[in-house]
């Protein structure tokens, strides 16, 4: 094939890209979507394949066959629970790949570039596996708190800040250091001692955000996915990995633009972990917290006529999303209205929670976005919160104190009478007190959500 | 201690303060209850029923007098049974304080504390004896029963084979709780409803049953109800001459008009005017459930049903709760014994008249020899809150002005961004090698388009894209397969390497996410 041809191709890889997102409008065109996508990699793949330059041999053969059968296997094995965590693994393969190839692309430098480029070259690299490293790090540490295999609380070291600009400020050092061997094999330690400190930069950047950040963690580790891809991309010369570079890194750092709205806190104070400091005491809360069983909840449900149930991650947590399922599909059956309103930032992950509604089989239709369904609270008889907590709390709008002041949230105390299913007394994950469940409609409805939920069931037929 | 109910003496009157259920209630609390016999026959009670429930029935009811320690009744008392009073008594019934001036006399004369019911404060905490509103919610029920019953049409619009029914139209005037009931009962029934009330707030409580506030076009400030703890206030003249004009421009539409229009300790002012009677169609009905009080109507015979000339049927009985005497009863009877229960704190059958608290203190006309009415105003503060101070309302040029102002900032913004964009893109161009700036060009159209194509993402798909954006990702294998043939072994196992964990990106990605959006479906 020629260079000419392979171009053509990757042209047609590009706007299939561009497709397969721009198909993600809607449910129904997302689906053809995907198709776009898988043919655009597979054109990008075979015309490389059979391009110049590369020979197809054993070594290539069985790696893919190797990658192809975990991805499938993994693909096919996943809950939609664990999704948070398999889309953090598959970033942290991103980062890792640029890194290699970063390193190769050193190990091997193109012969004969003029001063000029190869100066360029070598930033490429440097970039290429700083962007890819802390990418790695961060994404594995990302997926072990998120597949709660590290704490899921925010890990601050002393003077953290003051260890991120020393770490950056070093690696610039060993770039220059490195320039100024010409990347030959002598400075090559610089790249390596570099490739550490970034992967260092990565772990403690995400190990200082705490729970209920997560979902802006795993759309920034995208983002950065995708400049990983970008750069090498760079490093390379190949006009499609940049192009496709720049599709996901965009991609990300808009859902984590998305997400830092939803919580009313800016990037930086994200990125840079913790809640912004307490700016005064927190409103008092009066009131007590008022326990109901399962009959009472179940009469309620059967005098109202419309519901909004409210998931969170809770709901992820106990499994509970078939039970919520049956529960719609039976309050619908009755003749009741029965929608579902999803916060932005509900669950660990843009979306999420969309995802396992989807998989119990609720119908996408019914499940609104906040900006839908907001106003229809006062006239809702009955708001189910299964498992969320901040995204359901008036402070928010009531406390100018609370540290999530301004956060925009789900008004379900407007509606007539709201039940929250709950493990127990005590505050989310971010700990802040919740004065929702402290309001005169409120009832909690204690206990593991799944179980609560089946209980539920047998009382409306 | 006991409690005693007499047989009610006014005529007519078929209304009892205790029913067998709460009875039971009341021996609960401590008490032995106390029934003259027959009294609740009216009812429907029968003695038996009574005995049934733990009620000794005592034959006469100065047999009862005698022994009560309280006695509930229902109406007013009158002269003989005011003489049947003594030293220590609580009597427990409606008075009508305001103009019973005898009776308070009597009561204090005699030593008797008196509990009126019509007296209870209207607070959330005193809602459950709230008589008043119990009774006037059985009024309005009955009220439209009245007037369906004079009224030869249906209520609902129907379509038959034998011909087209329009539906009949009916006018509540006076949203109170007994105007609410009447508007339910006549939603229920079919008829298109509307309703007007002086305290324009209640129009959320008219519609949410189901009604059409009638709106004037008056903007005078009208006193919040709230204020007045929920009852209507005198209206000014000009008010008064905008709602009759509205009241005849209805008139010749509605086949029903049920008025409730009371204020407290007044005179019922006449809202439905002998030309708006003369206006309606015959065959249509008024039922004037302020008739006690002289009516809303001036053609309005207290007691009776009149026919005019002109076909209209004016119901004026005072007698609505008496009509419905089971409901009304045991209605009546719960109030009372909530009354009771606020009397017996220690649940001990001892009575303990705390004059401190607000609705006991409130509802309590004599007091150990002394007259305690009126009262003073309760120290908890009624049902609303004050109206809300609306923010000043911008003007037009204001708004504009502001826009404009917003607008010019943004383009002012835009412009430096831009222009440190071309500084930055002048730099990196004198410095950079071709080749590079190629590059770049791409990279830098690929993320505005990236940032154009996303905006359009689907909340609701946001982790289907960080999917798909993890398996195209993957195109850093293009990469790697470019430096796996190189022969350095390192090189080719880190590309080996490589090329293994972007293809599970591809593949995984892709997969997972066509599992995904399968599983979104319409319903």
């Amino acid at each position: 094939m020629t260079p000419e041809l392979q171009t053509a191709a990757y042209i047609a890889a590009a706007v299939l890209f561009i497709l397969s997102l721009g198909g993600l409008k809607d449910q129904e065109s997302a689906k053809r979507g995907v198709w776009f996508g898988i043919y655009g990699m597979a054109i990008a793949v075979l015309a490389t394949v059979f391009g110049p330059g590369v020979a197809i041999d054993a070594t290539l053969l069985i790696s893919i066959a190797i990658g192809a059968v975990i991805g499938a296997v993994v693909a096919q094995r996943v809950e939609m629970t664990g999704m948070p965590q398999l889309v953090a693994a598959l970033h942290s393969f991103v980062g890792l790949a640029a890194v290699f190839i970063g390193i190769n692309s050193a190990l091997n430098p193109p012969h004969d570039l003029p001063a000029a480029e190869r100066v360029i070259h070598e930033v490429e690299i440097f970039l290429g596996v700083f962007i890819g490293a802390i990418t790695f790090t961060g994404s594995i540490i990302a997926y072990g708190k998120l597949a709660g295999k590290l704490g899921g609380k925010a890990m601050i070291l002393p003077g953290r800040h003051v260890w991120n600009v020393l770490m950056v400020v070093a690696s610039l050092v060993l770039l220059v250091i490195f320039m100024g061997g010409h990347g030959g094999t002598d400075v090559h330690w610089a790249l390596y001692l570099m490739t550490v400190i970034a992967f260092v930069i990565g772990a403690h950047l995400v190990m200082a955000i705490g729970g209920a950040d997560m979902p802006v963690v795993v759309s920034m580790l995208n983002s950065y996915s995708g400049w990983a891809a970008a750069a090498t991309g760079f490093l390379l010369g190949n006009d499609l990995l940049i192009v496709t570079g720049a599709l996901v890194g965009s991609s990300g750092a808009i859902l984590s633009y998305i997400m830092c709205v939803a919580m009313n806190r800016s990037f930086i104070s994200v990125i840079l972990g913790g809640f912004g400091g307490q700016k005064g005491p927190a409103m008092e809360i009066e009131g007590e917290q008022i326990a109901i069983d399962a009959d009472g909840v179940a009469a309620a449900l059967n005098d109202a006529d419309s519901v909004v149930i409210i998931p969170g991650y809770g709901m992820a947590v106990a499994q509970a999303q078939q039970s919520v399922s049956e529960l719609t599909k039976r309050l619908r059956a009755k003749g009741k209205t029965v929608r579902f309103a999803i916060h932005p930032v509900a669950g660990r992950l843009p979306g999420h929670m969309n995802v396992l509604l989807a998989e119990a089989r609720v119908p996408y239709d019914i499940v609104l976005e906040m900006d839908e369904i907001n106003d229809d609270f006062p006239s809702t008889d009955v708001a189910i919160v299964i498992g969320s907590n901040d995204i359901v709390n008036p402070a928010a709008q009531e406390d100018p104190n609370s540290p999530i002041a301004g956060m925009p949230v789900l008004e379900c105390w407007k509606a007539k009478q709201v039940f929250v299913s709950k493990r127990g007394q005590g505050t989310g994950y971010s700990g802040i007190e919740n004065p929702l469940f402290f309001k005169e409609n409120t009832r909690m409805f204690y206990g593991d959500a799944k179980a609560s939920l089946d209980k539920l069931l047998t009382l409306i037929g | 201690m006991k409690i005693g109910v007499p047989k009610e003496v006014f005529k007519g009157e078929a209304r009892v303060a205790m029913t067998p259920d709460s009875a039971l209630l009341l021996q609960k609390l401590g008490y032995e209850c106390l029934i003259e016999t027959k009294a609740g026959a009216a009812a429907g009670f029968s003695d038996q029923l009574y005995k049934d429930a733990g009620v000794e029935v005592v034959k006469t009811a100065a047999a009862l007098w005698k022994a009560a320690d309280i006695v509930a009744k229902v109406r007013q008392p009158e002269a003989p049974e005011l003489k049947r009073l003594r030293e220590g008594q609580t009597l427990i019934s409606f008075f009508n304080p305001a103009v019973n001036e005898e009776g308070m006399e009597a009561a204090k004369a005699k030593g008797a504390n008196v509990i009126a019911m019509e007296m209870v404060p209207r607070i959330s905490r005193a809602q459950k004896m709230d008589a008043l509103s119990s009774m006037a919610n059985i009024a309005g029920y009955r009220a439209v029963i009245e007037a369906g019953n004079n009224f030869g049409r249906f209520f609902t619009g129907q379509v038959t084979a034998a011909g087209k029914v329009p539906p009949a139209k009916v006018l509540v005037v006076g949203a109170g709780v007994a105007g609410l009931a009447a508007i339910g009962t006549s939603t229920s029934l079919g008829a298109i409803t509307y309703a007007f009330d002086v305290r324009p707030e209640v129009a959320e409580q008219v519609e949410s049953m189901g009604a059409e506030f009638v709106y004037l076009d008056f903007d005078e400030e009208q006193t919040d109800g709230a204020a007045t703890g929920g009852y209507a206030a005198v209206s000014s003249p000009e008010f008064r001459e905008a709602q009759l004009a509205k009241f005849r421009e209805l008139a010749p539409d509605m086949d029903i008009v049920i008025t409730t229009a009371l204020i407290p300790n007044r005179e019922a002012p006449e809202l439905w005017t002998e030309d708006m009677v003369a206006s309606m169609k015959p065959g249509s009905v008024i039922v004037d459930l302020a008739a006690e009080k002289g009516g809303n109507c001036k053609l309005t015979v207290a007691d009776e049903k009149i026919v005019t000339k002109n076909g209209v049927t004016i119901v004026g009985y005072t007698d609505f709760p008496s009509r419905m005497a089971a409901q009304a009863s045991s209605l009546y009877a719960n109030n009372i014994r909530h009354m009771m229960s606020d009397l017996t704190p220690e649940k001990d059958g001892q009575i303990n008249h705390d004059m401190e608290d607000d609705v006991i203190r409130g509802a309590t006309v004599t007091f150990d020899h002394e007259i305690t009415f009126p009262p003073p105003p309760p120290k908890v503060q009624a049902i609303a809150a004050k109206p809300k101070e609306t923010a000043p309302v911008k003007t037009a040029e204001e708004l504009a002005a502001e826009a404009a102002a917003a607008q010019a900032s943004a383009g002012r913004r835009q412009i430096v961004t831009l222009l440190v964009g071309a500084a930055l893109m002048a730099l990196i161009g004198l410095y950079a090698p071709a080749v590079f700036m190629q590059h770049f060009i791409v990279f830098v159209l690929s993320v505005f388009v990236g940032f154009q194509v996303i905006w359009g993402v689907a909340h609701s798909l946001h982790t289907p894209l960080m999917a798909v954006t993890n398996a195209i990702s993957g195109i850093i294998i293009l990469g790697a397969l470019l430096q796996i043939g190189i022969d350095i072994p390192i090189v080719k196992i880190l590309a080996a390497v490589s090329v293994g964990i972007a293809t599970i990106n591809i593949v995984g990605g892709f997969m997972v996410t066509r599992r995904m959006l399968q599983m979104f479906q319409k319903s």
